[in-house]
């Protein structure tokens, strides 16, 4: 397993240079920090100053070799906005964003799976039609959308939870409501569309044939040959939740990195922006391993290592 | 791949089917009274099983003979209790040691899944949960109806490994299906089978899927088994020379319906429906090289259009009127106990 770990964490290098190279040039290509900056009436002189100080008067590639030797010594440079490293200020978001996911994908996953194994039970039943509706209906919301009529009806009309920010329970349900909705729809729609496949396999019936009640059936049987492909989608869907935080914590004023994000490249913080990228490239890499590392727990023929019985 | 045990266990004796054997008084464990299946399709109900009575008794074996299609493993399905959910049990009685199985709700005919009955499909590696070890799957019978732990269902797995001829099951025991030989994995499926000593064992088609070598050691260590448990066994296939080595009465089905039944021996040497007729005269005996073989012109009638008549007037070459207009009951014929027949004509039918 650790050989397997080691190999995976190698071959995760290459895609990650690919991110450092991508984010590094883009960045660049949102403008000049120094118009940002200074004032509308500053002097060429000024400007000069202004970037051989934060060095973006070197040519790109000298910027880019001394940006990779930070990256190896963990040194992201300073905020052009506030001074701060901009690694710390990378580090101090994730954990809003962090908390903000992990509690939308466990919620999204308890209730696709219950809601997914329900409809399964008979496909084309009435519970099927029901789930497949509002999972499809939760799927297809825009989350923007989403957001906004859920801060114009609870929060401004009724008054019952803030606006945004980050004040106690009541500030976590709509944010976590908006970002939920789509993985909780797409699924209910994976979970009992494998479940369904895996209930008529003849194991199943080789199950009920001794003596398996329907409860052990569904989740001792059939759940755990499901799960493979609920695990695939959910890693995708968590993906996913980046692209949604952003949104998310902009309309709702959260301190994660997906506003860390936005603010940077508004403010075309550069070295802000590459840290708070690469943070997120390395955690979805982790997540992906772990993705691959639960396939083998769940099922023995993925298993990287056989072990000789 | 074939193993010492494998080679051990095909050397066996064989008891069954001896005159001896068979003229012993048997208790009936099995009987099924007019049991009929439909299945419910897009173009309306079918019925895919239609007053199909038969009994087995312990310590024998029942072959029901018949071609893809016909209802066989429909059949098995429902006396399991594991039918898809679009077939519905229409009618009958299946009454194993004297309860009837099709009277009870779905949990309480949990009980007898496994006690009462096994069953042991034919494809061993989709019968098989891919992501259990072997033994948490042998185990399961012990954990669900004896309420063990599972370190003790573990060494009930153990042992019916043994049972079975499995080599070294102290650490096979902890392998998953994937790693076994389809020889190995179908002895797995007899194992979980047999787990709870029940009085009937169904066995569909339990060698279709094996090479032949393999397949004689599967049907020798079935009839071992048999004979250990005195088990009623229902042997599920389409092969004539399977039937005629190892059952002791054989049910022939045609289009979902019992055409003829009877003592192995008396159903082979002297068949009273045509179909059964037409099935033997298939066998190639004799023959010179470049003949033409024998077949059954025609091919059975789709469920959806099963004729008011005898099932298989279309086929048969014996057809009269009464065929179209009147279908034949399954009555017993020469007033032997053992044999009966579903046809009009079967007094005149004649091996000759």
């Amino acid at each position: 397993m650790l050989i397997y770990l080691r190999k995976r964490i190698v071959s995760s290098a290459l895609p990650l240079v690919v991110v450092i190279v991508g984010v590094f040039a883009l960045a660049r290509m949102t403008g000049n920090p120094a118009s940002l900056y200074l004032p509308l009436n500053a002097t060429q002189q000024m400007r000069d100053d202004f970037s051989a100080r934060n060095g973006l008067d070197q040519p790109l590639l000298v910027q880019m070799a001394e940006y990779f030797g930070g990256v190896f010594r963990l040194d992201f440079g300073h905020s052009l906005r506030t001074g701060q490293d901009a690694a710390a200020m990378a580090f101090r978001a994730f954990p809003a964003t962090l908390q903000l996911a992990t509690t939308t994908m466990v919620l999204a996953v308890l209730l696709g799976l219950v809601v997914g194994c329900w409809a399964a039970l008979k496909p084309n039943g009435i519970a099927d039609r029901i789930s497949s509706f509002v999972s499809m209906a939760a799927a297809s919301i825009p989350d923007f959308w989403l957001a906004i009529v859920g801060i114009w009806v609870f929060a401004i009309t009724l008054g019952w939870l803030p606006t945004s920010g980050v004040s106690g329970a009541g500030s976590w349900v709509l944010p976590i409501a908006t970002l939920l909705l789509r993985p909780f729809g797409v699924l209910v729609q994976i979970v009992r569309g494998s479940m369904v496949s895996a209930l008529s396999e003849p194991y199943i019936k080789l199950a009920r044939s001794r003596g398996a009640g329907e409860l052990r059936v569904v989740t001792h049987h059939a759940l755990r040959n499901a799960a493979a492909p609920a695990l695939t989608v959910a890693g995708d869907l968590t993906v996913g939740l980046v692209n949604g935080a952003v949104v998310v914590e902009t309309i709702f004023g959260w301190p994660g990195i997906g506003k860390l994000m936005i603010d940077s490249i508004l403010q075309r913080d550069f070295a802000v922006l590459q840290a708070a990228v690469l943070l997120t490239a390395v955690a979805i890499f982790a997540l992906n391993i772990l993705i691959d590392m639960g396939y083998a727990l769940l099922d023995a023929r993925v298993r990287p290592i056989t072990v000789k019985a | 791949m074939k193993t010492a045990a494998e080679q051990a266990s095909s050397k066996c004796p064989v008891t069954a089917g001896t005159p001896a054997v068979q003229a012993k008084a048997r208790d009936v464990v099995l009987q099924v009274r007019d049991l009929a299946v439909d299945i419910r399709t897009h173009r309306g109900t079918v019925r895919a099983v239609n007053s199909v009575r038969f009994e087995a008794r312990a310590g024998e074996t029942l072959a029901l003979l018949g071609e893809s299609g016909c209802g066989k493993s429909m059949t098995a399905k429902a006396l399991a209790g594991i039918m898809d959910p679009v077939c519905d049990l229409a009618d009958g009685q299946i009454l194993l040691n004297g309860t009837d199985l099709a009277a009870l709700s779905p949990k309480e005919r949990l009980k007898f899944a496994g006690p009462g009955l096994g069953i042991v499909f034919q494809d061993a590696l989709t019968a098989l949960n891919p992501v259990y070890t072997v033994g948490t799957q042998l185990g399961e019978a012990f954990r669900i109806h004896r309420g063990l732990n599972a370190k003790q269902a573990r060494l009930e797995a153990i042992d019916l490994m043994k049972r079975v001829g499995i080599p070294e099951p102290e650490s096979r025991v902890n392998s998953y299906p994937h790693q076994f030989s389809g020889g190995m994995r179908q002895r797995i499926l007899i194992a979980m089978a047999v787990a709870l000593n029940p009085r009937l064992l169904i066995a569909d088609e339990p060698t279709t899927a094996l090479d032949v070598t393999v397949q004689a050691q599967i049907m020798q260590l079935l009839r071992t088994l048999r004979e250990e448990g005195q088990m009623a066994v229902i042997l599920i296939t389409h092969d004539l020379a399977v039937v005629a080595e190892e059952a002791d009465s054989v049910a022939v089905m045609y289009a979902g319906n019992v055409v003829e039944s009877g003592p192995v021996s008396e159903v082979f040497a002297d068949p009273r429906h045509p179909y059964t007729k037409g099935l033997l005269e298939s066998v190639p005996v004799h023959l010179e090289r470049g003949a033409q073989l024998k077949s059954i012109p025609g091919s059975p009638p789709e469920l959806h259009h099963i004729p008011a008549g005898c099932v298989y007037q279309s086929r048969c070459p014996l057809v009269q009127d009464i065929c179209r207009a009147e279908r034949p009951a399954l009555r017993a014929v020469d007033n032997s106990p053992t044999r009966t027949a579903a046809c009009h004509f079967s007094e005149e039918i004649t091996n000759a």
